[in-house]
């Protein structure tokens, strides 16, 4: 049963000196899955994120043929229509703590704030469901969590903060842009088994964006390609090593290897057909 | 004779009245024309070694000396002829109001050198850019277009040591294959003297040829590439970096 | 190549066809609210209007005629009417611009620059040299501007040249703060950090990379302050310490209108007006620069 559907997503800016494409024509269907969105910067993939949501601010527009969500009309919905839709039945992971949680309000405010202002819930039920989400995430101390300010956490922590605040009204999709990008490499890992466990206990639908194309390749099921606002390759994890795009190739290569050669490594054609549209 | 001499530094910075000790007696040195690589995550300190030798960190404890004599305080313009840097964030290390002319003909009019429109034409032609972008600012410019410019303007005075700071974390993949290949035909050409610092293993392994593990300030461990690539680390920190940094790669 | 191709060249040509291309794109930024391009209006106006005062005032301003005395506005030939010497109001208003423009240029080409010279040194060097200019700051900001400016008059004597030095005097000192505040947060930047690395003297550094990120702040608070300075001007000509009579300064205008209030009260309420419009179109075009002038919105 397809959770989302989107046919034909546009997202254009108005500026002074002329419209600009930063989506152009993106359709693709997501199921209980995961789902990854692999390209550079100016690719598209962050936006296409944000326009399922809707978080797109004038001047830019959002248009699609058709983009659905179990049922709903994204497209058409109106903006009550979608806040009742974000964060209870979507919801969205950003890339940098830092930026993300609210820098003034303690971690506890924060987790609670949505269940007492959105589910009505007593502030004895909030603080059981924040603490038991805090758990979820595995932090360990989460009394001492609930009631630091962000700065007083690490990223890692910071970010598992976010994850659990977005998984407790119990969203059937989540849209996770860059969620460990920011994060040290040995952290990295911890974080994405966390989200990993549960996703999958949940049985929710993952949209996992990231220019990292070997991290979504592993922790995904199926991935997109996108460059300059179009999808270039569709394919599923297990075969990317059998990618046919010369994009998506020249991807694969361009990374330096622990062990590998000291050759000028591989580098993207930019003067080729596809790279110019 | 070795060209950068680290000797027990240490870099201690008071901040609300507590002291961070952001690096605490580290040891290395490096040849010349060598490359070494200084590895580790946030807060090891690794950057601020960097800025230690630029001047721009104090120096708590210690020696640096540089080509066998201790620098100088402040730094001084023989010191900018001697070693140059290129900064992490393309989008902040140029100045958002100067043209790539202006920001490339700074370094020879402080010096007093010669020859300005010819110099700025080889500069950009060396990093691989086109003539026709000496009049861009930088927000014209892509990061890695940026990241060019902010390396042509390090080779201006025709330095022997080239700071790195994590050049090309802020740039995508392919970008960065494109930077990291410019950096060593650099190299290779101008008998570059390269001390790099990266939080990822892999980069670091592909530029350089010796490398010290950081952690919260501390080197843990100094490998050389061989001993890295066949995962011959000792350190258990040395280990887990590797692996975690190997985990990413497919089929590798 | 059309002007148009010229500014809309992706490769510049030289420093000029930069420059330019970039003026022009904030041009279009700044076109796009209509408010500010209101309050443009009105600045122009007042400048056309001081320039071309000789030929746009059907009578002398100076010149009294004490058969037309306080006529009301629409008598034919005084539309804005007449006031108690005679002297036709709407002649006296184009004049009394000229006036006006020349106090609040000879303040902004003051107050600003000094205000911006000491903010950017006390910020860049810190330590002993910012305690310094920022007490001295301080100590010119614990005034009210007006007080401190009616006190300068009267120890200096009335007159035109000694008002403008009085307001300029008290307007320096928040420029100075403003330039301090962007200053601070400039120069822990790495392209500053890159540019000392270069060898380059401190003075360099000050006047070619950290004033430039500082004109934005002070140019808009410029355009706001110039509101602030009209009506100092008119304060202190309406206490009568200010431009001296018979020059037709709009506040002293407002001031001698005063006793015909109620029955003649265009004498006060024209120049008035005057001064309430301009004024807010000061401040609509000081809003409309803050927009295209802030350096987030400069492309990144």
């Amino acid at each position: 049963m397809t959770l989302l559907s989107v046919q034909n997503l546009r997202v254009t800016f108005d500026t002074e000196t002329g419209p600009v494409e930063a989506v152009r024509g993106v359709s693709f269907t997501l199921n209980r899955e995961r789902l990854g969105i692999v390209g550079e910067s100016g690719s598209g993939k962050t936006m296409t994120g944000r326009a399922v949501l809707r978080l797109i601010r004038p001047p830019g527009r959002i248009e699609a043929d058709h983009m659905v969500f179990d049922g709903h009309d994204l497209a058409g919905a109106s903006e009550s229509q979608m806040r009742a839709l974000r964060g209870r039945r979507i919801a969205m992971v950003m890339q940098d703590p830092k930026f993300s949680l609210n820098p003034v309000m303690r971690v506890g405010a924060q987790l609670m704030e949505g269940l007492r202002q959105r589910d009505h819930a007593s502030k004895a039920e909030a603080r059981a469901k924040a603490l038991a989400a805090l758990e979820a995430v595995q932090i360990r101390d989460p009394r001492r969590v609930m009631d630091a300010y962000p700065h007083e956490l690490s990223g890692g922590m910071g970010q598992r903060v976010m994850i659990a605040m977005m998984l407790i009204p119990g969203p059937d999709l989540l849209i996770a842009d860059e969620p460990t990008s920011a994060l040290d490499v040995t952290v990295q890992a911890e974080v994405l088994s966390i989200l990993d466990a549960l996703v999958r206990d949940r049985g929710m639908g993952l949209i996992f964006i990231s220019h990292d194309l070997r991290l979504v390749a592993r922790f995904c099921d199926r991935v997109l390609v996108m460059f300059k606002g179009r999808i270039v390759e569709e394919l599923a994890a297990a075969d990317l090593m059998h990618a046919k795009h010369p994009y998506t190739q020249g991807l694969l290569n361009c990374l330096p290897r622990i062990g590998g050669s000291r050759e000028p490594l591989p580098s993207l054609d930019r003067n080729a057909d596809w790279a110019r549209t | 004779m070795p060209l950068i001499e680290i000797d027990n530094l240490s870099v201690t910075f008071t901040a609300n009245g507590r002291k961070v000790r952001a690096v605490e007696n580290v040891s290395f040195s490096v040849n010349e024309k060598d490359s070494f690589g200084l590895v580790g995550e946030s807060g090891s300190g690794k950057s601020t070694i960097l800025r230690a030798i630029c001047g721009l960190a104090p120096i708590t404890g210690g020696t640096i000396r540089i080509a066998g004599a201790p620098l100088a305080t402040p730094r001084g313009r023989p010191f900018s002829r001697l070693a140059q840097m290129v900064f992490q964030d393309p989008y902040a290390s140029l100045h958002p109001r100067h043209t790539v002319d202006r920001v490339l003909s700074e370094p020879l009019a402080i010096h007093g050198l010669p020859g300005t429109d010819a110099r700025i034409e080889q500069a950009l032609t060396d990093v691989g850019l086109p003539t026709s972008f000496r009049f861009r600012y930088p927000h014209q410019l892509s990061g890695g277009q940026r990241q060019r410019v902010a390396i042509a303007r390090a080779l201006m005075l025709e330095p022997k040591i080239l700071l790195l700071d994590e050049p090309t974390s802020a740039l995508d993949a392919s970008v960065q294959a494109e930077t990291l290949n410019l950096l060593s035909r650099l190299r290779a050409t101008r008998g570059l003297t390269f001390l790099m610092v990266s939080h990822d293993l892999a980069v670091i392994d592909h530029m350089c040829d010796r490398v010290l593990v950081m952690q919260h300030g501390r080197g843990v461990e100094e490998l050389s590439r061989d001993a890295l690539a066949s995962a011959m680390m000792k350190t258990e920190y040395a280990r887990a970096l590797f692996t975690a940094s190997a985990d990413r790669m497919l089929g590798a | 190549m059309t002007t148009l191709e010229w500014l809309a060249d992706p490769n510049p040509k030289s420093r000029l066809q930069s420059r330019a291309a970039q003026t022009w794109l904030s041009w279009l930024r700044f076109r796009r609210n209509p408010l500010t391009m209101i309050g443009l209006l009105i600045s122009l106006a007042l400048i056309f209007m001081s320039i071309f005062a000789p030929f746009l005032a059907p009578q002398d301003p100076i010149v009294q005629s004490l058969a037309d005395r306080l006529q009301p506005p629409f008598t034919p030939g005084h539309w804005m009417g007449t006031d108690d010497f005679g002297r036709d109001i709407w002649s006296r208003i184009l004049f009394g611009s000229r006036i006006t423009l020349y106090i609040v240029l000879l303040v902004i080409l003051t107050a600003p620059v000094v205000g911006l010279v000491i903010g950017t040194v006390a910020g860049y060097f810190g330590g002993w040299v910012d305690s310094v200019l920022m007490r001295i700051t301080d100590i010119f900001l614990a005034f009210p501007k007006l007080i401190l400016a009616l006190a300068l008059v009267a120890v200096l004597g009335p007159g035109m040249v000694n008002a403008v030095l009085a307001i300029a005097l008290t307007s320096w000192p928040p420029y100075a703060r403003v330039a301090r505040a962007e200053t601070l947060t400039v120069r822990n930047s790495d392209y500053i950090a890159a540019t000392r690395l270069l060898g380059a003297s401190s003075t360099r550094i000050i006047w070619g990379h950290v004033m430039p990120m500082c004109l934005p702040s002070v140019i808009i608070r410029v355009t706001l302050d110039m509101a602030g300075v009209i009506l100092i001007a008119a304060g202190l000509g309406f206490l009568g310490l200010g431009v001296q009579p018979p020059l037709p300064e709009w506040g002293l205008m407002v001031s001698a209108g005063r006793k015909f209030l109620f029955e003649q009260w265009w004498v006060a309420t024209m120049p008035g007006l005057a001064i309430f419009i301009v004024s807010l179109g000061f401040n609509l075009l000081g809003d409309g620069l803050r927009d295209v002038l802030d350096p987030r919105s400069a492309g990144r």
